[in-house]
């Protein structure tokens, strides 16, 4: 038996991934959509998710969330082209249609509503347009692959309550439904009317006492299981490590933005970046030492999820990199409008971040998707 | 290992207290039952044991519990995790993650044990419960009996020295109750582990029991000693237990084992003889209340019924039985038309439930659903009975003056949240039967109720069939069919696999054949009143 840290693919014994690997990935392929404008990359990065998703997605009720990104990111790009149309304003010179228009005041700079619609105006809201649904569907793409349980297991201990938190809220969501027809079938059994106004007004207080009710009986569950037990450590201690890390997190957020979004200055970027996530790090640590938990079962990190993770930044960096160089054919010109190239270094990185549908480790059998032709078998 | 010394626990703005001056002392090992009324205290002795009461729910508690020498005033329940598991009487209600797996490891994770540990734990529990199967599914996807195993793996997993349980086979049906009692009592064999349980079936139970605990309530001083001795004072007492004290047995016998070894004499004796005939009246029977014919009703992908055919007449109690999840709440609810997805005709008083308005459905058929605080949603007694005058167009006070009749210890001014279970199911039925519908249903009414309560209700229900209703009752409770139908049909996966007069269903079923019928078998015994009278005084 080879060793299963370095197994990959069919060779490596079916189990989950570790999310944090999807998620690295998702996120490196977003990234690259964000620095490029050309439409057939875009198509292509969206192509390269797709293709990932259908080899390794897993039999679970979240896991058909990709389509529903794929159909969110085509409504974004029908509001964008129809904003342009409305509001934007015109560029180029190329009329396609002359549509009256009215041009507001000079105070209002640049705000016009209707008025000719160009063709270079239109591809420009296109593009953008896309660009922003590709970013989705990565999203979409790391939502469906990976388990968002085993995403809050995995995360530090210190926000360790958030989680709780999210897991709770996710289980009574489908709680809170049963309550409500619940309380919808005792009203009908009382001879009341089930529909309009009165029935949706006198089933409220039914439903959120039951919430209540529920949320008592959890919470003395989880008080008599251990949850909340410590390990000595002073109020004050544990007020510091907070704000370390929630000072961390917003820095470490307003970097992000600033590298993703161009045109901010760029002291904002990388440093402000990096101080952030260092204090969160630190923070992490000086919460961890207060819990006693331990973990069950935490997922491997081992050489999949090195290869699934560089795919996707690899592809983030070959972006970026191209962007920062003006590389011909990253962006498409759309004043005057060009036909898009297709440059050579970003496809060969995006057919690498399409690795992952051959080096991740399938999934456990009972997990993954029945084929038609194996529910024939079956049947 | 469990001591009360002197307790006594006030919840705030209660006059009286829940227990008073209660004394016990629970050796290590012993499997302890808990019974009493509802509202007793049951509840509130069994969440002494960990601290919930009254680090949780608030509440004076004079005297002292200690565990394993752990003073409970000292220690909160996070801090007594690692010594006393408690399981909730709804098992879901206590459950933290979603897959069976991660659910048996969140108190060990929370207790801070080694992985490697927590890992070998996990998979001793998951065969010890014989729960490996299921190791992967979502909590949701369980059936009754296995979330309750689930809960029972999710708090052994931390090796409490305590295990405490309330009403853990109340939502069960008899062989998923089979399944959990015997799981416990290997943990009292094999592992030593204190057991706490109340329950309101002694069938069941009282068999596996060391010692029994009664709670008299109201303050009376608690009764501790073992089965045999309690069962030959206490006024509640399971049928075998009965049986026994009609026949004479000594010692008094606690399982169909014991009683049908001392059950020769009174089965020669009944040869002959023949239990009184529960027949329906001619003349009434012959009208037809419900009717449905090739009734199948899908959820998604799952087929809860697969063509059921049948019909409910005047004057007759249906005992509707099953498995969990076999079909028979759908059946019910079916009938009252809320399944608008089924195919095939329903109909009830010759229309069909799912075209009529409710304020019409009322008036043809009234279901008690399982839990009967979903229909009352008013601030007191008065005022839910005034509402239901309303919704049922009928007379102002019918309620009232029907709850009276049911229940005449319910008072106008309480809030239907603080009353027994037992009176909330009878105020729910009040409530239904204000509306006069000919054809009643229950969905699982003695759910939590105690023997007088029970024996009440079965009083109710015959006096409503003989004034001409027809009544379906889905129940898991076999001394409760066997009391009380005239009729028993058997759902197993959507489909009826018997369907007949109760003693011919009951007595060849051996899963739901009540004790008398074990014990008499393989005569048409199915319960004491029937044996006493066709005995009729006559020593045994």
């Amino acid at each position: 038996m080879s060793d299963q840290r370095f197994a990959l693919g069919a060779a490596a014994i079916p189990r989950w991934l570790h999310p944090g690997a999807w998620w690295a990935w998702a996120l490196g392929l977003a990234a690259a959509a964000s620095r490029t404008t050309n439409p057939l990359l875009l198509i292509l990065i969206v192509c390269c998710a797709a293709i990932v998703v259908s080899a390794r997605k897993p039999d679970a009720p979240w896991a058909r969330s990709f389509a529903f990104f794929l159909r969110l990111g085509v409504v974004i790009i029908v509001v964008r082209v129809l904003a342009q149309i409305l509001f934007g304003a015109s560029l180029g010179t190329t009329v396609i249609l002359d549509a009256p228009g009215i041009s507001l005041p000079d105070w209002f700079a640049g705000v016009r509503l209707g008025g000719e619609i160009t063709l270079e105006s239109l591809l420009f809201a296109l593009f953008d347009g896309m660009r922003l649904a590709t970013i989705i569907a990565c999203v979409g793409a790391a939502n469906s692959l990976a388990s968002p349980s085993r995403l809050l297991k995995s995360v530090p201990a210190a926000l360790y309550e958030v989680g709780v938190s999210v897991v709770v809220a996710l289980t009574f969501a489908p709680q809170l439904v049963s309550d409500i027809s619940r309380v919808r079938t005792a009203r009908r059994l009382r001879g009341r009317t089930t529909h309009g106004v009165r029935a949706i007004a006198g089933s409220t207080v039914p439903v959120f006492e039951g919430a209540l009710e529920r949320s008592v009986l959890l919470a003395a569950a989880m008080d008599s299981r251990g949850y909340g037990r410590t390990a000595g450590i002073t109020p004050s201690a544990r007020k510091l490590a907070s704000a370390f890390l929630l000072s961390g997190l917003v820095a470490a957020c307003i970097g992000t933005y600033a590298m993703v979004a161009a045109g901010s200055p760029a002291v904002l970027g990388l440093p402000l970046l990096a101080a952030g996530i260092l204090v969160s790090i630190l923070g992490i640590t000086m919460a961890a030492r207060r819990s006693v938990r331990t973990r069950y079962r935490p997922d491997p990190w081992w050489l999949a999820e090195w290869l699934v993770a560089t795919a996707g930044l690899c592809a983030a960096a070959v972006f970026v990199w191209a962007a920062w160089s003006h590389l011909i054919g990253i962006d498409t010109p759309t004043d005057p409008a060009q036909w898009p190239l297709l440059p050579l270094a970003p496809v060969l990185s995006l057919a690498i971040a399409c690795t992952p549908a051959i080096t991740a480790p399938r999934l456990p059998k009972s997990l993954r998707p029945v084929h038609a032709r194996e529910k024939a078998a079956i049947a | 290992m469990i001591e009360f010394e002197n307790v006594s626990i006030t919840y705030d703005g209660a006059d009286a207290p829940v227990l008073s001056h209660a004394t016990v002392s629970i050796p290590e090992g012993e499997l302890v039952l808990v019974v009493g009324r509802t509202g007793s205290g049951k509840t509130t002795f069994l969440r002494a044991i960990n601290g919930l009461v009254p680090h949780f729910t608030g509440g004076t508690l004079s005297g002292r519990v200690t565990i394993d020498g752990r003073d409970t005033a000292t220690h909160p329940p996070r801090e007594l995790a690692d010594l006393v598991g408690i399981v909730p009487q709804d098992p879901m209600s206590g459950f933290v993650t979603d897959t069976v797996e991660d659910e048996m490891a969140y108190g060990m994770e929370c207790l801070g044990i080694e992985p490697e540990v927590m890992r070998r734990r996990v998979e001793e529990t998951l065969d010890l419960l014989g729960l490996a199967e299921l190791r992967n599914r979502a909590l949701l996807s369980l059936s009754g009996g296995q979330r309750q195993r689930v809960a029972i793996g999710a708090v052994l997993t931390s090796h409490p020295k305590v295990l405490v349980l309330d009403e853990p086979t109340s939502a069960l049906d008899p062989g998923a109750a089979e399944e959990v009692l015997a799981a416990l009592q290997r943990l009292v064999h094999d592992l030593g582990i204190t057991v706490v349980l109340a329950e309101h079936r002694l069938e069941r139970v009282v068999q596996y029991a060391d010692r029994m605990i009664v709670i008299p309530g109201a303050g009376e001083p608690l009764v501790f000693g073992t089965p045999a001795d309690v069962m030959r004072l206490a006024p509640i007492a399971p049928p075998v237990v009965e049986l026994g004290r009609l026949a004479g047995w000594s010692p008094l016998p606690l399982s169909v084992r014991d009683a049908r070894r001392a059950a020769g004499p009174l089965r020669d004796l009944l040869i002959g003889r023949t239990p009184p005939l529960r027949v329906v009246d001619g003349a009434q029977s012959r009208e037809e209340l419900a009717a449905t014919e090739n009734l199948v009703v899908r959820y998604g992908t799952f087929t809860a019924l697969r063509g059921v055919t049948t019909t409910v007449r005047r004057g007759e109690i249906i005992a509707l039985m099953g498995r969990n999840g076999a079909g028979k709440s759908t059946l019910l609810s079916s009938l009252v038309g809320l399944r608008s997805t089924a195919t095939g005709a329903v109909s009830t008083s010759g229309h069909d439930p799912r075209t009529l308005k409710p304020r019409e459905l009322v008036h043809s058929v009234g279901l008690v659903p399982q839990d009967p605080g979903d229909l009352l949603e008013a601030t007191s007694v008065a005022d839910e009975c005034r509402a239901a005058d309303r919704d049922a167009d009928a007379e102002a006070g019918t309620t009232r003056a029907l709850l009276a009749l049911l229940a005449p210890d319910v008072h106008d001014g309480t809030h239907p949240r603080d009353l027994s279970e037992g009176q909330r199911l009878l105020l729910a039925l009040a409530v239904v039967l204000a509306a006069r519908p000919p054809l009643l249903l229950l969905d699982e009414p003695t759910r939590g109720l105690d023997y007088p309560t029970k024996s009440r209700l079965v009083t109710i229900l015959s006096d409503l069939a003989d004034a001409g209703h027809g009544v379906v009752l889905a129940t898991h409770d076999v001394e409760l069919a066997a009391e009380v139908a005239t009729r028993v049909m058997v759902i197993a996966d959507g489909e009826i696999v018997a369907d007949g007069p109760t003693s011919e269903v009951l007595i060849s079923s051996p899963m739901f054949a009540p004790q008398v019928a074990k014990v008499l078998a393989p005569g048409p015994w199915l319960t004491v009143t029937d044996v006493a009278s066709a005995l009729d005084g006559e020593a045994v």
